[in-house]
């Protein structure tokens, strides 16, 4: 198929950015998405253009690191998926696609379509963990009892791969998808509960400090989440912080 | 407690307990309303109850006056805030893909409902005000009988009055039909999200702001004289 694409170009961080208009031509509809654009790149590399830069790792929808905000949603017009599991089939012949970086001000353009998404890295360090000490003396998991129900919760909460489509999404940039999965993660089990009060607080005045937005509940996130975290995870964390403060 | 209502989640908590408040105002204003619809003594002998009742006046109403008055400005500050953690616009952005209109449009939802206030204050509540607090008529009288009802039906007769009044109950609808939901998630509640709580979401939605519509429209077309 021959393709319209619409890139955001931008230097760096300072500069200023625009959209500019390539083609590509003869994408085969089993392509990636991200394979698509490295097609794109080889042609501007041939032509002695500078190529697009975006983020990449693992190509098999685990490592949260390719973004790309595509055709006005997050990883593109499917469900379920990262841009890298997106599948040009999703596309027709002859169709113009829009491809941006994430937007958010808590994620500054870094260049083109990569943005900085250290903020996540930040919030996960002001209590994204348990001070557990493993050295030598490690108790064996089946000895502490656990519901079925709260370790299915605790594992659906802890498939967040931080990618940060939910705050890309979010008309708000809100990040409490990705702060309440964090957040639910530890509070469902007994290890984490220990520090649940300190962790919420902690976690939450980070994510304010980060400047992401405030969540209204419109639910973007949960529908274009690649791991479907559920917004339950977001009450958890209202829960959380409002038994902490009192 | 304090840092908790500075935090952004405790901005959501702080607005859905005033939204809950305003919610359970509503059943409370339809209610005396709809009794317009059958008896002009009942209407007149509730509003005047309202209207004297000291627990209402001087407990209810100023919570009242406190919890608009804080919804629409926290509103307000939180949607200013959250533009500002936007950032740069998309160029395309398909929210219908993910999110219903409402949930999107709140803050011009909210405007239209605040612009119905203003109208609302200026129609019934500064003249109740001034007739009471002002020129000190705590009577509720009018011409010997109870001017409540009187008033209602004279208000309903400039059908450029009604016809704001049911866009603005259009808009209250639409408000509803996010906030109602969304309040009970702000509080850490999944109730929200189960269908049942929802359908009440969408039956109360609706019922209110028609019940209010109806109101205006019954006096209007059946009560013009």
């Amino acid at each position: 198929m021959n393709l319209t694409l619409k890139i955001w170009r931008q230097k760096d961080t300072s500069s200023k950015g625009q959209m500019v208009d390539y083609k590509v031509t003869e994408i085969s509809e089993h392509m990636s998405f991200l394979e698509m654009m490295d097609v794109l790149n080889e042609q501007l590399v041939n032509s002695g253009e500078e190529p697009v830069a975006f983020d990449h790792d693992c190509r098999e929808g685990i490592c949260g690191m390719c973004s790309m905000y595509i055709n006005g949603e997050a990883h593109g017009p499917d469900r379920g998926i990262t841009t890298c599991q997106l599948h040009m089939r999703m596309f027709n012949d002859g169709d113009t696609i829009t491809i941006e970086p994430f937007r958010a001000a808590a994620f500054p353009v870094i260049k083109d379509l990569v943005v900085d998404r250290t903020s996540f890295d930040r919030i996960q360090h002001a209590g994204g963990y348990i001070s557990v000490n493993t050295s030598g003396n490690t108790q064996d998991a089946n000895a502490i009892p656990i519901s079925k129900h709260a370790a299915d919760e605790a594992m659906d909460a802890a498939t967040c791969i931080g990618c940060g489509a939910c705050v890309a999404t979010c008309k708000n940039s809100s990040a409490m998808l990705f702060v309440g999965a964090k957040v639910s993660q530890y509070a469902l089990l007994p290890q984490g509960q220990v520090e649940a009060a300190d962790r919420v607080q902690n976690m939450v005045a980070q994510m304010d400090l980060e400047g992401f937005g405030n969540c209204t509940n419109t639910g973007a996130c949960e529908v274009e989440c690649p791991k479907g975290i559920s917004l339950d995870n977001i009450a958890r964390m209202n829960r959380e912080l409002m038994k902490a403060s009192i | 407690m304090g840092g908790f209502f500075k935090s952004s989640i405790g901005r959501k908590v702080a607005m859905a307990l005033s939204a809950f408040f305003l919610m359970f105002f509503l059943i409370m204003h339809l209610s005396v309303n709809l009794l317009s619809l059958f008896s002009e003594d009942a209407f007149n002998t509730a509003s005047h109850f309202m209207g004297t009742n000291p627990v209402v006046q001087f407990a209810l109403q100023p919570v009242l006056i406190i919890g608009v008055v804080f919804h629409f400005v926290m509103g307000f500050i939180l949607e200013l805030k959250n533009r500002k953690a936007q950032g740069v616009s998309y160029a395309k952005n398909n929210g219908a893909a993910n999110s219903t209109w409402m949930s999107r449009n709140m803050i011009y939802s909210g405007i239209a409902i605040l612009a119905f206030i203003l109208l609302h204050f200026i129609d019934f509540w500064i003249p109740e005000i001034n007739t009471k607090y002002v020129l000190g008529d705590m009577s509720g009288m009018h011409d010997g009988s109870l001017r409540y009802y009187h008033e209602l039906v004279e208000k309903f007769h400039n059908p450029l009055r009604v016809g704001a009044y049911v866009v603005a109950f259009i808009f209250l609808g639409l408000h509803l039909a996010h906030g109602f939901t969304s309040a009970f998630q702000s509080m850490g509640s999944t109730a929200g999200r189960k269908k049942a709580l929802q359908n009440f979401g969408k039956i109360y939605s609706i019922a209110i702001p028609l019940g209010f519509i109806v109101i205006a429209l019954f006096h209007h077309l059946f009560n013009n004289h």
